[in-house]
């Protein structure tokens, strides 16, 4: 049958053929978004990144100098190709005016925690405060049976300061997810 | 002067140029609704449903390239819009929707008729609103038409408490370019990058086996001219999608017509084939490339977008160009000239235009005619026939769709109005009012199933109450036809709650509405019946054919699987068996 259509004189083959299909590495990716302070924005990003059936991990926002526009971290453990897709999705939307995916851009990236710990024992509260000073933290409240901490740092820092204080008992914690900013002190490709 | 907030609704429809609102009141649109008939100057089209309203909107801007507006109040209201609203922002039709909500004093309240619409609206709409104050609504309704009509267009939603409506305001309409100001973060992206252009021009002239493949996206720019020169020039054959229909004429001896799962076998060839896609607003859909990694294997592509979220999204793509798809096609057309529009192996493409006319002759769309009952590809062909060509279509949603996507040559774009992305039964009906509406000057036909056309019949009434002179011709096979197909195919014949046969006598009720009915039951009728609905002017007509209730829509590729898997036309071969594949 094929010999009626093959006149047409081109190469032909019998075995088929593929596509390369690109899959990416499933990780965690901090993303940055300078946003107009609307009514709903964060619902917005929301909806977005849980339509995709991924969860945010972190997310901090605040305002920035400037007036009615505020800033954005967020962490979300995915794939690459689909965060891609997000971040893409995520410029569209009429209330963004800057979206960056920071994961692999040098970048500074802070996170603060509070940290009430079980400091009931002399022993105890002297090992916190040794803690506390070796990794620049702070005592910000004191009672008679807890030490409250404040800690600022990069996640493995703070991680760090959780898992040494972890025996003495952790009453309670507040992380606030990480801000972040890209580097300017090395040379960087404009996105 | 101080005025309602309702009248700043009416007056910023005015300023936007609408025509029509299609809609239907309630409690907390109340004010809009006096506004609109104090005003006395746009035409309001009453829906039974407010379903119906939407996929009017929708048939209207898809007719007209207008920006549709449906309204509606507040709680089910709303919520009955949803699916028009999904269903406008799959296809990217450009759509204000307009609801009330209960005062701002109750919000949160689950008040009589509350519900979040915006909310609930959100992953479907372009953008959405709830108004505030009376200070920003004609800035907000500005900014919704704007929004709607630029860039990829689509539905953005305008929700508007009912206090809101009632206060006073001598706020002023706030001029076009406040309103593009006022929107910071909305800017797009309409030229295509020059660095892009000259690579996609260079693979063009190299290549040896190019296909166009042709999406929604050229439709809404309005691309016809810019596709037909580039193809002639450069000798592309051009295959369209289902939306893309219209945006290159099908009786033009290099259109390949539909790809994909009801595709022609050869433009599924011509694909799997090819060594340069174009793609021209099209976005890799599912129903278009089966399994990915067996779509276009060979393929180097060039993807011509406005949406950058469009791009590389199901398949990685070798030259993105982000840009309006008419701009962009301009230029490479230009930058062609300037190079001399040669093609650099002019033979090859030569006998890859022969190879496509031998795939056309070996299996052209063809089906098994007969004398004693009506095919459904026979009807269309007839109302083909009867229309010249000439008419716009609108379908629902199933074999009937695809049969007429098949069947009917469309020459020109806005022709074929259908529901491609969601694939919503009831669209056919409600949207050839709209286009019915905003083109009086064509005959529109709403091709549709008996499935479909009973998910929103009651806007028959809505049709006989303003005189709108469409004609449905219902292929009517007593069952939801498509599912049938599957359960044929991929489930041993298990009809499962498929069979429609206990349906009311659509001539009858076309009678009880005001509207006129016929029934064909002979292929001989077909023809007889169309004649006579042309003849109908003054109100809807309804055409009942009864046609051969197991007729399979084909060719056809399974879902997920490789266009060499695809099922033709007899719907026992496939074409794994006589196929070989070219390589350069």
């Amino acid at each position: 049958m094929a010999d009626t259509l093959s006149g047409a004189g081109l190469n032909t083959v019998k075995s088929p053929l593929f596509r390369e299909v690109r899959k990416g590495e499933v990780r965690k990716h901090i993303i940055t978004l300078t946003v107009l302070n609307e009514l709903g924005v964060l619902a917005r990003i929301a909806t977005l990144i849980a339509g995709k059936g991924y969860n945010i991990e972190g997310l901090s926002v605040g305002e920035t100098h400037e007036k009615g526009i505020s800033r954005m971290t967020l962490e979300v453990i995915g794939d690459d190709v689909v965060i891609d897709q997000v971040v893409k999705q995520l410029r569209k939307l009429i209330d963004t005016l800057k979206v960056k995916d920071l994961t692999d851009v040098p970048h500074v990236e802070r996170e603060l925690a509070l940290i009430k710990v079980h400091t009931a024992t002399p022993r105890a509260r002297d090992e916190v405060l040794r803690l506390v000073e070796i990794f620049r933290a702070k005592v910000v409240d004191v009672s008679p049976e807890t030490y409250t901490v404040e800690i600022t740092g990069t996640e493995d820092k703070i991680n760090a300061f959780v898992e040494l204080v972890r025996p003495f008992g952790i009453k309670e914690m507040a992380r606030t997810g990480k801000v972040a900013m890209k580097r300017e002190s090395l040379p960087q490709e404009e996105e | 002067m101080p005025r309602k907030g309702a009248d700043i609704v009416i007056e910023v429809l005015k300023e936007e140029g609408v025509e029509f609102v299609f809609g239907h009141p309630g409690g907390a649109i109340m004010e809009v609704y006096d506004a609109l008939y104090r005003d006395g100057s746009i035409r309001h089209i009453l829906a039974r449903h407010e379903q119906g309203a939407g996929h009017m909107a929708e048939g209207y801007a898809k007719a007209t390239g207008k920006v549709g507006v449906a309204m509606s109040t507040s709680g089910p209201g709303a919520t009955n819009l949803v699916t028009a609203i999904a269903d406008a922002y799959m296809d990217s039709v450009p759509v204000v929707f307009i609801t009330g909500q209960v005062p701002t004093h109750l919000i949160g309240n689950d008040a009589f008729q509350e519900v979040d619409i915006v909310g609930i609206t959100r992953p479907i709409t372009k953008h959405n609103f709830l108004v505030k104050s009376i200070e920003e609504l004609p800035l907000v309704l500005r900014q919704a038409f704007y929004i709607a009509r630029t860039g990829r267009p689509g539905p953005v939603l305008v929700d508007i408490p009912k206090d809101i409506t009632q206060k006073l305001s001598d706020v002023k309409i706030p001029s076009s370019e406040a309103v593009k100001e006022s929107l910071p973060g909305y800017r797009p992206h309409l030229e295509g990058n020059p660095q892009q252009i000259k690579k996609a021009v260079r693979l063009i002239m190299e290549a040896k086996r190019p296909v166009l493949y042709v999406g929604g996206g050229a439709v809404h720019a309005e691309a016809q001219r810019e596709l037909v020169e580039l193809s002639e020039m450069m000798k592309i054959p051009v295959t369209t999608t289902n939306m893309g229909k219209g945006a290159f004429p099908e009786l033009h001896p290099l259109a390949l017509h539909m790809l994909g799962m009801h595709g022609t076998y050869y433009a599924n060839m011509a694909v799997y084939n090819c060594d340069l896609l174009i793609a021209v607003g099209a976005r890799f859909d599912d129903r278009v490339t089966g399994k990915v990694e067996e779509f276009a294997p060979q393929a180097k592509i060039i993807h011509i977008d406005i949406d950058p979220a469009s791009i590389s999204k199901n398949i990685v793509v070798d030259v993105p160009i982000v840009g309006d798809v008419k701009i962009v096609l301009r230029k490479i057309i230009e930058e062609l000239k300037r190079e001399g529009g040669k093609i650099l192996h002019a033979e090859e493409r030569q006998k890859w235009i022969e190879q496509i006319e031998a795939w056309k002759k070996r299996h052209p769309l063809s089906y098994v005619k007969s004398e004693k009952v009506i095919k459904p590809q026979y009807v269309i062909e007839q109302i083909y026939e009867a229309t010249k060509g000439e008419a716009i279509i609108t379908t629902g949603v199933g074999q009937h769709q695809m049969w007429t996507a098949m069947f009917y040559k469309y020459s020109f774009p806005r022709q074929f109005i259908n529901s491609g992305g969601l694939g919503t039964m009831g669209f056919g009906f409600p949207s050839g009012i709209g286009a019915k509406l905003g083109r009086p000057d064509k005959e529109v036909f709403v091709i549709d199933g008996d499935g479909s056309f009973m998910m929103t019949m009651q806007e028959l009434v809505t049709a006989v109450q303003y005189k709108v002179p469409v004609k449905v011709a219902i292929i009517n096979n007593g069952y939801l036809g498509m599912v049938r197909q599957w359960q044929e195919l991929f489930y041993d014949r298990r009809y499962s709650e498929v069979d429609l046969s206990v349906q009311p006598d659509f001539v009858k009720l076309a009678e009880a509405c005001g509207a006129v009915g016929f029934r064909a039951e002979k292929p001989s009728h077909v023809r007889e019946i169309i004649e006579e609905a042309l003849k109908i002017q003054d109100r809807p007509v309804i055409m009942d054919f009864h046609v051969d209730r197991e007729e399979n829509v084909l060719p056809m590729v399974p879902a997920g699987k490789s266009y060499r898997d695809m099922i033709l036309e007899d719907g026992k071969r496939s074409v794994e068996a006589e196929t070989m594949y070219l390589v350069g």
